[in-house]
Protein backbone atom coordinates (compact mmCIF):
# COMPACT_ATOMS: atom_id res chain seq x y z
CA UNK A 1 0.00 0.00 0.00
CA UNK A 2 2.63 2.71 0.72
CA UNK A 3 4.67 1.22 -2.28
CA UNK A 4 1.95 2.20 -4.07
CA UNK A 5 0.98 5.45 -2.67
CA UNK A 6 4.94 6.59 -3.26
CA UNK A 7 5.12 4.95 -6.81
CA UNK A 8 1.70 6.98 -7.24
CA UNK A 9 3.47 10.57 -5.89
CA UNK A 10 6.51 9.73 -8.17
CA UNK A 11 4.72 9.16 -11.64
CA UNK A 12 2.11 12.66 -10.62
CA UNK A 13 5.10 14.55 -9.61
CA UNK A 14 6.91 13.57 -12.97
CA UNK A 15 3.43 14.79 -14.80
CA UNK A 16 3.42 18.19 -13.18
CA UNK A 17 7.09 18.78 -14.02
CA UNK A 18 6.07 18.13 -17.94
CA UNK A 19 2.75 20.22 -17.33
CA UNK A 20 4.60 23.03 -15.79
CA UNK A 21 7.13 23.22 -19.15
CA UNK A 22 3.68 24.67 -21.05
CA UNK A 23 2.68 27.27 -18.01
CA UNK A 24 0.33 29.35 -20.32
CA UNK A 25 -1.37 25.97 -21.69
CA UNK A 26 -1.57 24.87 -18.22
CA UNK A 27 -3.71 28.05 -16.80
CA UNK A 28 -5.75 27.67 -20.04
CA UNK A 29 -6.98 24.31 -19.66
CA UNK A 30 -7.62 24.82 -15.87
CA UNK A 31 -9.23 27.39 -17.06
CA UNK A 32 -11.25 25.64 -19.03
CA UNK A 33 -11.64 23.31 -16.87
CA UNK A 34 -13.17 25.54 -14.59
CA UNK A 35 -15.52 27.11 -17.02
CA UNK A 36 -16.30 23.42 -18.38
CA UNK A 37 -17.32 22.44 -14.76
CA UNK A 38 -19.34 25.62 -14.11
CA UNK A 39 -21.80 25.76 -17.04
CA UNK A 40 -23.75 23.06 -15.01
CA UNK A 41 -24.26 25.37 -12.32
CA UNK A 42 -24.99 28.09 -14.65
CA UNK A 43 -28.14 25.84 -16.42
CA UNK A 44 -29.29 25.70 -12.50
CA UNK A 45 -28.83 29.60 -12.11
CA UNK A 46 -30.62 30.04 -15.72
CA UNK A 47 -33.32 27.60 -13.83
CA UNK A 48 -33.95 29.59 -11.15
CA UNK A 49 -34.01 32.78 -13.24
CA UNK A 50 -37.72 30.95 -14.21
CA UNK A 51 -38.54 29.47 -10.07
CA UNK A 52 -37.58 30.28 -6.33
CA UNK A 53 -37.67 26.53 -5.89
CA UNK A 54 -36.77 23.10 -7.47
CA UNK A 55 -38.05 20.23 -6.11
CA UNK A 56 -39.07 22.00 -2.72
CA UNK A 57 -35.31 23.08 -2.34
CA UNK A 58 -34.14 26.81 -3.11
CA UNK A 59 -31.02 28.01 -4.20
CA UNK A 60 -28.75 27.88 -1.79
CA UNK A 61 -29.78 23.93 -0.86
CA UNK A 62 -28.97 22.98 -4.46
CA UNK A 63 -25.50 25.10 -4.34
CA UNK A 64 -24.93 23.08 -1.60
CA UNK A 65 -25.57 20.00 -2.95
CA UNK A 66 -23.60 21.17 -5.98
CA UNK A 67 -21.06 22.20 -4.26
CA UNK A 68 -20.37 18.31 -1.84
CA UNK A 69 -20.92 16.79 -5.11
CA UNK A 70 -18.82 18.39 -7.27
CA UNK A 71 -16.07 18.43 -4.99
CA UNK A 72 -16.33 15.00 -4.03
CA UNK A 73 -16.21 14.03 -7.66
CA UNK A 74 -13.11 16.65 -8.38
CA UNK A 75 -11.03 14.99 -5.82
CA UNK A 76 -11.81 11.75 -7.39
CA UNK A 77 -11.33 12.71 -10.60
CA UNK A 78 -7.69 14.46 -9.64
CA UNK A 79 -6.66 11.60 -8.06
CA UNK A 80 -8.70 8.38 -10.23
CA UNK A 81 -9.45 9.97 -13.19
CA UNK A 82 -7.17 8.27 -15.76
CA UNK A 83 -8.50 5.15 -15.01
CA UNK A 84 -10.96 5.33 -18.38
CA UNK A 85 -8.05 5.27 -20.11
CA UNK A 86 -7.12 1.36 -19.65
CA UNK A 87 -9.73 0.35 -21.80
CA UNK A 88 -7.71 1.65 -24.67
CA UNK A 89 -4.20 0.28 -23.02
CA UNK A 90 -5.90 -3.04 -22.84
CA UNK A 91 -6.98 -2.84 -26.69
CA UNK A 92 -3.30 -1.70 -28.07
CA UNK A 93 -1.55 -4.01 -25.45
CA UNK A 94 0.48 -1.40 -23.74
CA UNK A 95 -1.22 -2.41 -20.34
CA UNK A 96 1.95 -4.91 -20.43
CA UNK A 97 4.47 -2.70 -20.46
CA UNK A 98 3.04 -1.62 -16.62
CA UNK A 99 2.87 -5.40 -16.03
CA UNK A 100 6.61 -6.01 -15.71
CA UNK A 101 7.62 -2.92 -13.22
CA UNK A 102 8.31 -3.44 -9.96
CA UNK A 103 5.19 -1.18 -8.91
CA UNK A 104 1.76 -1.95 -8.13
CA UNK A 105 -0.49 -1.69 -11.83
CA UNK A 106 -3.43 0.44 -10.07
CA UNK A 107 -1.01 2.68 -9.29
CA UNK A 108 0.64 3.22 -12.33
CA UNK A 109 -3.16 3.22 -14.43
CA UNK A 110 -4.30 5.69 -11.91
CA UNK A 111 -1.44 8.31 -12.26
CA UNK A 112 -1.12 7.89 -15.89
CA UNK A 113 -1.51 11.61 -17.42
CA UNK A 114 -1.78 12.77 -13.96
CA UNK A 115 -4.06 16.12 -14.51
CA UNK A 116 -3.17 19.06 -12.11
CA UNK A 117 -5.19 21.00 -14.02
CA UNK A 118 -8.65 19.10 -13.05
CA UNK A 119 -8.17 21.66 -10.41
CA UNK A 120 -10.58 23.48 -11.97
CA UNK A 121 -13.07 21.14 -11.26
CA UNK A 122 -12.52 21.27 -7.03
CA UNK A 123 -12.05 24.89 -7.16
CA UNK A 124 -15.29 25.54 -9.35
CA UNK A 125 -17.55 23.10 -6.21
CA UNK A 126 -15.61 24.75 -3.55
CA UNK A 127 -16.65 28.07 -4.88
CA UNK A 128 -20.07 27.05 -5.52
CA UNK A 129 -19.88 25.56 -1.91
CA UNK A 130 -19.00 28.62 -0.12
CA UNK A 131 -22.15 30.61 -1.92
CA UNK A 132 -24.33 27.74 -0.69
CA UNK A 133 -23.14 27.86 2.92
CA UNK A 134 -22.85 31.37 3.32
CA UNK A 135 -26.38 31.75 2.24
CA UNK A 136 -28.29 28.40 4.18
CA UNK A 137 -30.24 28.88 6.88
CA UNK A 138 -29.11 26.12 9.19
CA UNK A 139 -28.91 26.10 12.42
CA UNK A 140 -25.32 25.22 12.49
CA UNK A 141 -24.49 22.36 15.13
CA UNK A 142 -20.85 21.17 15.53
CA UNK A 143 -22.28 17.91 14.17
CA UNK A 144 -23.48 19.30 11.29
CA UNK A 145 -20.06 21.47 10.84
CA UNK A 146 -17.70 18.36 10.99
CA UNK A 147 -19.96 16.99 8.30
CA UNK A 148 -19.26 19.29 5.82
CA UNK A 149 -15.65 18.09 5.42
CA UNK A 150 -16.03 14.65 6.24
CA UNK A 151 -18.73 14.42 3.15
CA UNK A 152 -15.89 15.84 0.96
CA UNK A 153 -13.36 13.11 1.32
CA UNK A 154 -15.97 9.71 2.45
CA UNK A 155 -17.76 11.26 -0.99
CA UNK A 156 -14.81 11.21 -2.92
CA UNK A 157 -13.45 8.29 -1.90
CA UNK A 158 -16.95 6.78 -3.19
CA UNK A 159 -16.73 8.40 -6.75
CA UNK A 160 -12.65 7.29 -6.61
CA UNK A 161 -14.02 3.59 -6.03
CA UNK A 162 -16.55 3.74 -9.03
CA UNK A 163 -13.41 4.54 -11.05
CA UNK A 164 -11.67 2.05 -9.95
CA UNK A 165 -14.41 -0.34 -10.55
CA UNK A 166 -15.17 0.93 -13.63
CA UNK A 167 -11.43 0.12 -14.92
CA UNK A 168 -11.69 -3.02 -13.54
CA UNK A 169 -14.78 -3.63 -15.99
CA UNK A 170 -12.98 -2.51 -18.89
CA UNK A 171 -10.73 -5.15 -18.21
CA UNK A 172 -13.62 -7.42 -20.06
CA UNK A 173 -15.58 -4.46 -21.52
CA UNK A 174 -12.21 -3.05 -23.47
CA UNK A 175 -13.85 -0.29 -25.63
CA UNK A 176 -17.18 0.49 -22.98
CA UNK A 177 -15.43 3.45 -21.40
CA UNK A 178 -18.51 5.19 -21.47
CA UNK A 179 -20.53 2.99 -19.20
CA UNK A 180 -18.66 4.15 -16.84
CA UNK A 181 -19.15 8.18 -17.30
CA UNK A 182 -23.08 6.97 -16.71
CA UNK A 183 -21.87 6.71 -12.98
CA UNK A 184 -19.23 8.94 -12.73
CA UNK A 185 -20.33 11.96 -14.78
CA UNK A 186 -23.74 10.71 -14.56
CA UNK A 187 -23.72 10.05 -10.86
CA UNK A 188 -22.28 13.91 -10.41
CA UNK A 189 -24.79 15.46 -12.49
CA UNK A 190 -27.45 13.25 -10.75
CA UNK A 191 -26.45 14.24 -6.82
CA UNK A 192 -26.50 18.38 -7.84
CA UNK A 193 -30.30 18.06 -7.57
CA UNK A 194 -32.34 17.34 -4.75
CA UNK A 195 -33.59 13.16 -4.26
CA UNK A 196 -36.96 14.83 -3.98
CA UNK A 197 -37.48 15.57 -7.94
CA UNK A 198 -36.59 11.87 -8.85
CA UNK A 199 -38.85 8.67 -8.96
CA UNK A 200 -38.03 6.77 -5.83
CA UNK A 201 -36.71 3.63 -7.24
CA UNK A 202 -34.02 5.52 -9.09
CA UNK A 203 -33.44 6.58 -5.33
CA UNK A 204 -33.39 3.65 -3.94
CA UNK A 205 -31.24 2.17 -6.41
CA UNK A 206 -27.95 4.55 -6.07
CA UNK A 207 -28.78 4.26 -2.34
CA UNK A 208 -28.67 0.60 -1.83
CA UNK A 209 -27.63 -0.83 -5.26
CA UNK A 210 -24.82 1.96 -6.35
CA UNK A 211 -24.10 4.15 -3.41
CA UNK A 212 -23.75 7.30 -4.61
CA UNK A 213 -26.75 8.99 -2.28
CA UNK A 214 -23.88 8.42 -0.03
CA UNK A 215 -21.50 10.83 -1.29
CA UNK A 216 -23.96 14.51 -0.24
CA UNK A 217 -27.80 13.40 -0.49
CA UNK A 218 -27.66 11.45 2.83
CA UNK A 219 -25.89 13.36 4.87
CA UNK A 220 -27.20 16.61 3.14
CA UNK A 221 -30.35 15.69 3.85
CA UNK A 222 -29.23 15.45 8.12
CA UNK A 223 -27.27 18.93 7.67
CA UNK A 224 -30.13 20.76 5.88
CA UNK A 225 -32.73 19.08 8.08
CA UNK A 226 -34.98 17.55 5.29
CA UNK A 227 -36.97 14.63 5.67
CA UNK A 228 -35.57 11.09 3.77
CA UNK A 229 -37.89 10.75 0.81
CA UNK A 230 -37.38 6.73 1.04
CA UNK A 231 -38.29 7.54 4.95
CA UNK A 232 -34.76 6.79 6.31
CA UNK A 233 -33.35 6.93 9.56
CA UNK A 234 -31.29 9.91 10.38
CA UNK A 235 -28.54 7.92 11.73
CA UNK A 236 -27.59 6.85 7.93
CA UNK A 237 -26.22 10.39 7.96
CA UNK A 238 -22.88 9.57 9.96
CA UNK A 239 -22.35 5.91 7.85
CA UNK A 240 -20.50 7.86 4.67
CA UNK A 241 -16.97 6.67 5.89
CA UNK A 242 -18.00 3.35 6.49
CA UNK A 243 -19.75 2.95 2.87
CA UNK A 244 -17.01 4.52 1.36
CA UNK A 245 -14.39 1.91 3.30
CA UNK A 246 -16.32 -0.86 1.52
CA UNK A 247 -16.60 0.39 -1.54
CA UNK A 248 -12.68 0.90 -1.51
CA UNK A 249 -12.76 -2.65 -0.55
CA UNK A 250 -14.70 -4.12 -3.67
CA UNK A 251 -13.37 -2.01 -6.14
CA UNK A 252 -9.97 -3.40 -4.88
CA UNK A 253 -11.32 -7.18 -5.39
CA UNK A 254 -12.58 -5.83 -8.07
CA UNK A 255 -9.53 -4.84 -9.61
CA UNK A 256 -7.10 -7.89 -8.36
CA UNK A 257 -10.31 -10.31 -10.22
CA UNK A 258 -10.17 -7.85 -13.54
CA UNK A 259 -6.01 -8.03 -13.72
CA UNK A 260 -5.69 -11.39 -13.21
CA UNK A 261 -7.87 -12.60 -16.09
CA UNK A 262 -6.03 -9.89 -18.33
CA UNK A 263 -4.56 -11.83 -21.55
CA UNK A 264 -2.41 -9.50 -23.94
CA UNK A 265 -3.59 -8.67 -26.98
CA UNK A 266 -1.18 -11.04 -28.68
CA UNK A 267 -0.54 -9.06 -31.69
CA UNK B 1 -19.95 12.68 -56.52
CA UNK B 2 -19.67 9.52 -57.01
CA UNK B 3 -16.35 9.40 -54.58
CA UNK B 4 -17.46 11.74 -51.75
CA UNK B 5 -20.31 8.97 -51.18
CA UNK B 6 -18.06 6.60 -51.20
CA UNK B 7 -16.27 8.47 -48.36
CA UNK B 8 -19.70 9.18 -46.36
CA UNK B 9 -20.29 5.07 -47.14
CA UNK B 10 -16.75 4.72 -45.22
CA UNK B 11 -17.67 7.22 -42.72
CA UNK B 12 -20.89 5.44 -41.63
CA UNK B 13 -18.96 1.97 -42.16
CA UNK B 14 -16.32 3.28 -39.53
CA UNK B 15 -18.00 4.09 -36.83
CA UNK B 16 -20.43 0.78 -37.19
CA UNK B 17 -17.60 -1.26 -36.72
CA UNK B 18 -17.43 -0.37 -32.64
CA UNK B 19 -20.70 -2.23 -31.65
CA UNK B 20 -19.68 -2.46 -27.94
CA UNK B 21 -19.00 1.20 -27.87
CA UNK B 22 -22.05 1.98 -29.03
CA UNK B 23 -23.96 0.24 -26.90
CA UNK B 24 -22.58 1.88 -23.84
CA UNK B 25 -22.83 5.37 -25.18
CA UNK B 26 -26.61 4.17 -25.60
CA UNK B 27 -26.57 3.08 -22.21
CA UNK B 28 -24.79 6.73 -21.08
CA UNK B 29 -27.53 8.78 -23.36
CA UNK B 30 -30.36 6.54 -21.95
CA UNK B 31 -28.74 7.60 -18.06
CA UNK B 32 -28.11 11.40 -19.09
CA UNK B 33 -31.98 11.14 -20.80
CA UNK B 34 -33.47 10.14 -17.69
CA UNK B 35 -31.75 12.21 -15.52
CA UNK B 36 -32.22 16.01 -16.97
CA UNK B 37 -36.23 14.71 -18.00
CA UNK B 38 -36.42 14.37 -13.75
CA UNK B 39 -35.22 17.87 -13.67
CA UNK B 40 -37.42 19.47 -16.69
CA UNK B 41 -40.68 17.35 -15.12
CA UNK B 42 -39.35 19.94 -11.24
CA UNK B 43 -38.84 22.93 -13.10
CA UNK B 44 -42.18 22.81 -15.60
CA UNK B 45 -43.87 21.32 -12.61
CA UNK B 46 -43.22 25.01 -10.79
CA UNK B 47 -43.53 26.51 -14.46
CA UNK B 48 -45.81 24.80 -16.76
CA UNK B 49 -45.77 25.91 -20.43
CA UNK B 50 -42.39 27.25 -19.72
CA UNK B 51 -40.67 28.72 -23.14
CA UNK B 52 -43.97 27.77 -25.10
CA UNK B 53 -43.35 24.29 -23.98
CA UNK B 54 -45.94 21.58 -22.56
CA UNK B 55 -44.76 19.17 -20.50
CA UNK B 56 -44.32 16.71 -22.73
CA UNK B 57 -43.16 18.69 -25.35
CA UNK B 58 -40.08 19.75 -22.97
CA UNK B 59 -39.32 16.01 -22.53
CA UNK B 60 -39.00 15.10 -26.04
CA UNK B 61 -36.68 17.67 -26.00
CA UNK B 62 -34.93 16.40 -23.51
CA UNK B 63 -34.42 13.10 -25.54
CA UNK B 64 -34.02 14.55 -28.70
CA UNK B 65 -30.89 16.55 -27.54
CA UNK B 66 -29.80 12.64 -26.56
CA UNK B 67 -30.19 11.74 -29.81
CA UNK B 68 -28.41 14.47 -31.57
CA UNK B 69 -25.68 15.05 -28.86
CA UNK B 70 -23.38 12.53 -31.25
CA UNK B 71 -24.86 13.21 -34.37
CA UNK B 72 -24.12 17.05 -34.40
CA UNK B 73 -20.79 15.95 -32.43
CA UNK B 74 -21.84 18.85 -29.63
CA UNK B 75 -18.88 17.18 -27.56
CA UNK B 76 -16.66 16.50 -30.11
CA UNK B 77 -15.43 13.32 -31.34
CA UNK B 78 -16.09 13.52 -35.24
CA UNK B 79 -13.37 14.04 -37.24
CA UNK B 80 -11.59 17.12 -35.89
CA UNK B 81 -9.17 15.38 -33.58
CA UNK B 82 -7.62 13.71 -36.70
CA UNK B 83 -7.71 16.47 -39.07
CA UNK B 84 -5.68 18.05 -36.34
CA UNK B 85 -3.30 15.56 -36.16
CA UNK B 86 -2.66 15.64 -39.79
CA UNK B 87 -2.29 18.80 -39.68
CA UNK B 88 0.50 18.66 -36.67
CA UNK B 89 2.46 15.56 -38.09
CA UNK B 90 2.11 17.04 -41.70
CA UNK B 91 0.29 14.27 -43.09
CA UNK B 92 -1.74 16.75 -44.50
CA UNK B 93 0.26 17.60 -47.33
CA UNK B 94 -0.05 13.49 -48.60
CA UNK B 95 -3.92 14.95 -48.17
CA UNK B 96 -3.76 18.04 -50.32
CA UNK B 97 -1.88 15.60 -53.28
CA UNK B 98 -5.32 13.84 -53.34
CA UNK B 99 -7.98 14.75 -56.56
CA UNK B 100 -10.54 15.35 -53.92
CA UNK B 101 -11.46 18.36 -52.57
CA UNK B 102 -10.13 18.44 -48.60
CA UNK B 103 -13.50 20.50 -47.32
CA UNK B 104 -15.93 18.15 -49.32
CA UNK B 105 -13.90 15.09 -48.78
CA UNK B 106 -14.23 15.48 -44.59
CA UNK B 107 -17.44 16.37 -45.07
CA UNK B 108 -18.63 13.56 -46.89
CA UNK B 109 -16.86 11.27 -43.80
CA UNK B 110 -18.45 13.67 -40.91
CA UNK B 111 -21.98 13.08 -42.69
CA UNK B 112 -21.24 9.33 -42.76
CA UNK B 113 -20.40 9.38 -39.32
CA UNK B 114 -23.49 11.50 -38.19
CA UNK B 115 -25.74 9.23 -40.53
CA UNK B 116 -24.41 6.39 -38.37
CA UNK B 117 -24.53 8.43 -34.95
CA UNK B 118 -28.55 9.32 -35.49
CA UNK B 119 -29.29 5.40 -36.00
CA UNK B 120 -26.88 4.05 -33.55
CA UNK B 121 -27.24 6.76 -30.75
CA UNK B 122 -30.60 8.25 -31.65
CA UNK B 123 -33.21 5.51 -31.91
CA UNK B 124 -32.70 3.58 -28.60
CA UNK B 125 -32.47 6.15 -26.22
CA UNK B 126 -35.48 7.70 -27.91
CA UNK B 127 -37.50 4.44 -27.49
CA UNK B 128 -36.56 3.83 -24.22
CA UNK B 129 -37.50 7.43 -23.19
CA UNK B 130 -40.93 7.33 -24.87
CA UNK B 131 -41.69 4.39 -22.08
CA UNK B 132 -40.35 5.59 -19.11
CA UNK B 133 -42.57 9.19 -20.32
CA UNK B 134 -44.91 10.76 -22.14
CA UNK B 135 -43.35 12.10 -24.98
CA UNK B 136 -44.56 13.78 -28.40
CA UNK B 137 -43.79 12.21 -31.86
CA UNK B 138 -44.88 14.10 -35.49
CA UNK B 139 -48.53 12.64 -36.75
CA UNK B 140 -47.14 13.63 -40.29
CA UNK B 141 -44.41 12.21 -42.26
CA UNK B 142 -43.98 15.21 -43.80
CA UNK B 143 -42.78 16.70 -40.49
CA UNK B 144 -40.51 13.86 -39.77
CA UNK B 145 -38.86 14.65 -43.40
CA UNK B 146 -38.60 18.97 -42.87
CA UNK B 147 -37.31 16.99 -39.45
CA UNK B 148 -34.23 15.30 -40.76
CA UNK B 149 -33.81 17.99 -43.79
CA UNK B 150 -33.01 19.98 -40.17
CA UNK B 151 -30.80 17.56 -38.62
CA UNK B 152 -28.81 17.35 -42.41
CA UNK B 153 -28.19 21.47 -41.89
CA UNK B 154 -27.44 21.01 -38.50
CA UNK B 155 -24.71 18.92 -38.72
CA UNK B 156 -23.62 20.31 -42.17
CA UNK B 157 -23.15 23.66 -39.58
CA UNK B 158 -21.71 21.59 -36.70
CA UNK B 159 -19.03 20.38 -39.28
CA UNK B 160 -18.38 24.17 -40.99
CA UNK B 161 -17.58 25.23 -37.01
CA UNK B 162 -15.33 22.11 -36.09
CA UNK B 163 -13.34 22.53 -39.67
CA UNK B 164 -12.91 26.03 -39.16
CA UNK B 165 -11.40 24.99 -36.07
CA UNK B 166 -9.18 22.42 -36.97
CA UNK B 167 -7.73 24.45 -39.81
CA UNK B 168 -6.75 26.87 -36.78
CA UNK B 169 -3.99 24.22 -35.46
CA UNK B 170 -2.29 25.23 -38.84
CA UNK B 171 -1.17 28.58 -36.48
CA UNK B 172 -1.54 26.98 -33.37
CA UNK B 173 0.01 23.23 -33.68
CA UNK B 174 -1.87 22.33 -30.71
CA UNK B 175 -5.67 22.43 -30.99
CA UNK B 176 -6.57 21.37 -27.50
CA UNK B 177 -6.98 25.22 -26.42
CA UNK B 178 -9.62 25.86 -29.55
CA UNK B 179 -11.25 22.77 -29.40
CA UNK B 180 -12.39 22.95 -25.51
CA UNK B 181 -13.83 26.40 -26.04
CA UNK B 182 -15.50 25.42 -29.70
CA UNK B 183 -17.33 22.51 -27.46
CA UNK B 184 -17.81 24.31 -24.27
CA UNK B 185 -19.88 27.11 -26.61
CA UNK B 186 -21.51 24.18 -28.11
CA UNK B 187 -22.87 22.81 -25.36
CA UNK B 188 -23.75 26.49 -23.95
CA UNK B 189 -25.43 27.94 -27.01
CA UNK B 190 -26.69 25.00 -28.96
CA UNK B 191 -29.75 24.85 -26.48
CA UNK B 192 -28.32 21.38 -24.98
CA UNK B 193 -27.99 22.53 -21.32
CA UNK B 194 -31.57 23.90 -21.57
CA UNK B 195 -33.90 25.00 -23.93
CA UNK B 196 -32.64 28.41 -26.15
CA UNK B 197 -36.53 30.09 -25.55
CA UNK B 198 -35.67 29.87 -21.76
CA UNK B 199 -32.59 31.89 -22.04
CA UNK B 200 -33.57 35.48 -20.21
CA UNK B 201 -33.34 38.51 -22.51
CA UNK B 202 -30.11 39.86 -24.74
CA UNK B 203 -28.50 36.65 -23.54
CA UNK B 204 -31.53 34.41 -25.24
CA UNK B 205 -31.59 36.60 -28.65
CA UNK B 206 -27.92 36.43 -29.01
CA UNK B 207 -28.05 32.94 -28.66
CA UNK B 208 -30.48 32.07 -31.01
CA UNK B 209 -29.07 33.90 -33.47
CA UNK B 210 -25.73 32.23 -33.24
CA UNK B 211 -24.87 28.87 -35.35
CA UNK B 212 -24.63 26.63 -32.42
CA UNK B 213 -28.53 27.00 -32.14
CA UNK B 214 -29.12 25.22 -35.40
CA UNK B 215 -28.07 21.79 -33.97
CA UNK B 216 -30.18 21.13 -31.43
CA UNK B 217 -33.15 23.77 -30.35
CA UNK B 218 -33.88 24.50 -34.42
CA UNK B 219 -34.15 20.65 -35.01
CA UNK B 220 -36.40 20.24 -32.03
CA UNK B 221 -38.34 23.02 -32.74
CA UNK B 222 -39.52 21.41 -36.16
CA UNK B 223 -40.13 17.67 -34.40
CA UNK B 224 -41.99 19.37 -31.84
CA UNK B 225 -44.19 20.96 -35.24
CA UNK B 226 -43.51 24.61 -34.11
CA UNK B 227 -42.03 25.49 -37.19
CA UNK B 228 -44.98 24.97 -40.42
CA UNK B 229 -45.01 26.82 -43.83
CA UNK B 230 -43.11 29.96 -44.17
CA UNK B 231 -41.81 29.33 -40.35
CA UNK B 232 -40.11 26.56 -42.18
CA UNK B 233 -38.92 28.01 -44.44
CA UNK B 234 -37.28 30.68 -42.22
CA UNK B 235 -35.82 28.05 -40.27
CA UNK B 236 -34.33 26.38 -43.12
CA UNK B 237 -32.77 29.63 -44.37
CA UNK B 238 -31.12 30.40 -40.91
CA UNK B 239 -29.73 27.21 -40.88
CA UNK B 240 -28.66 27.03 -44.73
CA UNK B 241 -27.17 30.82 -44.06
CA UNK B 242 -25.04 29.76 -41.47
CA UNK B 243 -23.83 26.59 -43.34
CA UNK B 244 -22.99 28.43 -46.78
CA UNK B 245 -21.03 31.27 -44.47
CA UNK B 246 -19.09 28.94 -42.25
CA UNK B 247 -18.09 26.72 -45.29
CA UNK B 248 -17.04 30.07 -47.13
CA UNK B 249 -15.03 30.68 -44.58
CA UNK B 250 -13.33 27.67 -44.10
CA UNK B 251 -12.88 27.39 -48.26
CA UNK B 252 -11.15 30.61 -47.63
CA UNK B 253 -9.19 29.77 -44.64
CA UNK B 254 -8.09 26.67 -46.06
CA UNK B 255 -6.37 28.81 -48.79
CA UNK B 256 -4.21 30.53 -47.29
CA UNK B 257 -3.31 27.57 -44.52
CA UNK B 258 -2.67 25.49 -47.66
CA UNK B 259 0.05 28.19 -48.80
CA UNK B 260 1.89 28.08 -45.25
CA UNK B 261 2.09 24.25 -45.98
CA UNK B 262 3.63 24.79 -49.07
CA UNK B 263 5.81 27.82 -47.37
CA UNK B 264 7.30 25.48 -44.76
CA UNK B 265 7.79 22.80 -47.28
CA UNK B 266 5.37 20.69 -45.86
Amino acid sequence: MGEAVRAYGLIAAMWIRSTMTYRTSFVMTTLGNFAATGFDFVTILLMFSHVDALGGYSLPEIAFLYGTTSTAFGLADLVMGSMDRLGRRVRDGTLDTLLVRPVPVLAQVAADRFALRRLGRISQGLLVLGYGLANLDVGWTAAKVAMVPLMLLSGGAIFASVFVAGGAFQFWAQDASEVQNSFTYGGNTLLQYPPSIFAKDLVRGVTFVVPLAFVNWVPSLYVLGREDPLGLPDWLAFLPPLVAAVCCGLAAQAWRVGLHSYRSTGS
Amino acid sequence: MRLYAVVAAGGFRRYATYRVATAAGVFTNTVFGLIVAYTYIALWDERPRLGGYDLPEALTYVWLGQALLMTCAMMGGGFEDELIERIRTGDIAIDLYRPADLQLWWLAGDLGRAAFHLLGRGIVPMVLGSLAFDLVFPASPLTWLAFFVSVALGVVVSFAVRFLVALSAFWLMDGAGVMQICWLATLFFSGMLLPLNLFPGVLGEVARALPWSSLLQVPADVFLGKHTGWSLVQAYAFQAGWAVALLAAGRALQRVATRRVVVQGG
